[in-house]
């Protein structure tokens, strides 16, 4: 008797427990905080920069010694179906591997439960073409977008990664990959924006509260950058920038992120 | 009475020399009646004396390159229509050469993209390119801003211009844009004759029928250009330079190149962009025997399967004629947008 009156109170704690986290009391009109954290990873290492040795699927070592990517406009579904779209003035950041902070952005959005996130890779077309004067914070290509800013070619980088490699026929033996382009201003060319949409239902949703931040933590595999519908090969294309090959690293880089769990 | 004579000679001295500034005032951006709309977005930046006389000492001023030699004048002379006289192709910074001719600076407020492939859209942002390219001034724009806030003189005239001190990427630009704005060019004799206040000689007349055949297609009046960008039969030069295809990523762009305007060509030589014509004899000689066939060669230079136009030695004087009236000498001594 004693233990099934245990086992009992231990299926009401349960069942307590559940309902707590089923239906949590949310104050749509507060806001909480949603940090991103971008981790860096190469398949199912650590990424380490300029230290790391890696191997991608042409069977070429190499080490990565710069990257920097952007991401922009988050959207954010709740478990109602609802969006929640964060603001432009607030939804630009440049990942660099290079500076930790830089690598988790912090959103500000209505308490709630979310169960999914998209993101830009890169900076929208609209932004591209905007006033200098709206070019600030991360935008500023004298600032932090220094290096993230083709000047000749009007337009951001949207993702650069940099390293070396023996297969590279390169002088110093290095690969760079600077891949942009938005569409065009009025030529149409090459658009190598990306949307990445990840599911965080599987792996844990974001429930966000005024007094309890959460943290989406994702993974994101530069392997990818070589690995995928067109296997890149540092001894073929050691560097890439404006050139229509560029789509295929664009396309490639589209799988790197993955959601790994969720902070609450 | 010889002192009196000679006292009213310095008063009218005086008077005139007066006269001169006064003509010369700034008196802001204003567009002839013939020309078009300007693309430039004038909201976004309201040009004021202030900012333009910033704008032209930042023009003027080498501590915007990389090692204190190369101002953005260096390359753009204004007594070459802000050209940069006897070079094909640009000299920078250290010596080193970029790979296209350096093109005028002249009706900007016109000109709905920049460089000769049209890779930048808006005027703002053009500076950016010469200011940290490795040939030409090699900066960096984060410390063009340190030196500017560090100068004695910068953050009182950036304070002039925008009400504060404070010294931004984009008050750099805007103010840049200022300057570059008001250089423009509409005193030339075709402008005189445009609005009735001189008329052309017959040779000049006969001329101007024979540009209107033959090259305004693409040089299109008032502004001697239609700013867009074709092959027009030039051989692929010794670094096969692939124009506005480097921009769009079109095969169909491909040896693509702006059309230049015609304004001021006495000053602007060597001619195309890559410079590789000395004089307009040249460029002639080009059109009308030069021209080499291509799958995107501009059709206007490939009629009833002839390539280029013809012209009798008659026409060529009088079109050279016609051409010269496209020269602006006001514009290339004008002191106000020279470096004080």
């Amino acid at each position: 008797m004693k233990k099934i009156l245990f086992l009992f109170s231990a299926l009401t704690l349960i069942i307590t427990s559940c309902k707590k986290e089923v239906a949590p009391e949310y104050n749509t009109s507060a806001t909480g905080q949603l940090s991103i954290e971008f981790d860096n990873v190469v398949g199912n290492q650590d990424l380490q920069l300029n230290t790391g040795t890696y191997t991608n699927a042409s069977n070429e070592s190499f080490k990565v010694t710069l990257l920097k990517y952007f991401v922009s406009n988050f959207v954010l579904t709740k478990s109602d179906g609802t969006t929640v779209t964060i603001p432009q003035d607030s939804c630009y950041f440049l990942i660099d591997e290079s500076i930790p902070n830089s690598t988790i952005p912090k959103l500000k959005v209505p308490e709630g439960e979310y169960t999914k996130l998209s993101f830009v890779v890169g900076v929208d077309s609209l932004r591209n073409t905007m006033d200098i004067s709206k070019r600030t914070g991360v935008l500023d290509p004298a600032g932090t977008a220094a290096g993230m800013y083709w000047s000749w070619n009007s337009g951001y980088i949207f993702f650069k990664m940099e390293g070396t490699s023996p297969a590279s026929t390169q002088n110093g033996n290095i690969f760079q990959y600077h891949i942009g382009l938005f569409g065009g201003y009025t030529t149409p060319t090459i658009n190598n924006l990306k949307t990445i949409t990840l599911d965080l239902t599987a792996r844990g949703t974001a429930k966000i509260k005024n007094n309890k931040p959460a943290n989406i933590h994702l993974l994101v595999d530069v392997l990818k950058v070589f690995n995928g519908t067109t296997n890149i090969s540092i001894a073929k294309n050691a560097v890439v920038m404006v050139s229509p090959f560029s789509a295929n690293i664009a396309n490639n880089y589209a799988n790197m992120f993955s959601h790994n769990h969720t902070e609450n | 009475m010889k002192f009196k004579i000679i006292g009213l000679v310095f008063f009218l001295a005086g008077i005139i020399a007066c006269k001169k500034e006064i003509t010369q005032a700034f008196t802001g951006f204003s567009s002839p009646d013939y020309f078009p709309t300007p693309v430039y977005n004038f909201n976004n930046n309201p040009i004021t004396e202030d900012g333009f006389v910033l704008g032209r000492k930042l023009f003027y001023d080498a501590s915007l390159s990389a090692n204190n030699t190369i101002s953005c004048g260096f390359c753009h002379i204004q007594t070459s229509a802000f050209t940069q006289h006897g070079h094909s192709v640009s000299h920078g910074i250290f010596d080193s050469l970029g790979t296209r001719n350096t093109p005028p600076i002249m009706n900007l407020a016109w000109s709905p993209s920049f460089m000769w492939d049209g890779g930048i859209a808006d005027l703002d942002l053009q500076p950016i390119a010469p200011i940290t390219n490795h040939v030409e001034m090699g900066n960096t724009m984060d410390n063009v801003l340190k030196t500017l806030r560090n100068s004695p003189v910068y953050p009182q005239l950036f304070q002039k211009a925008f009400g504060t001190p404070e010294i931004t990427t984009t008050r750099l630009l805007k103010a840049l844009s200022q300057f570059m704005l008001m250089c423009i060019s509409n005193q030339s004799k075709y402008d005189s004759v445009m609005r009735h206040q001189a008329t052309f000689t017959e040779t000049e007349n006969a001329g101007y029928a024979i540009f209107k055949k033959n090259c305004s297609g693409c040089h299109k009046e008032p502004l001697f250009t239609d700013y867009s960008f074709r092959n027009n039969g030039l051989s692929p030069n010794n670094i096969n330079d692939v124009g506005r295809y480097d921009i769009t990523l079109q095969d169909n762009d491909r040896y693509k190149f702006k059309v230049p305007s015609l304004r001021n060509l006495y000053y602007t030589a060597p001619y195309m962009h890559d410079g590789r014509f000395l004089t307009l004899d040249g460029v002639i000689d080009f059109y009308t025997g030069q021209v080499t066939d291509a799958a995107n060669l501009d059709p206007l230079l490939k009629q009833n399967g002839h390539l280029g136009f013809s012209l009798s030695n008659t026409e060529r004087q009088q079109l050279l004629a016609f051409l010269q009236t496209l020269n602006d000498k006001n514009f290339v001594e004008n002191k106000m947008l020279s470096e004080q």
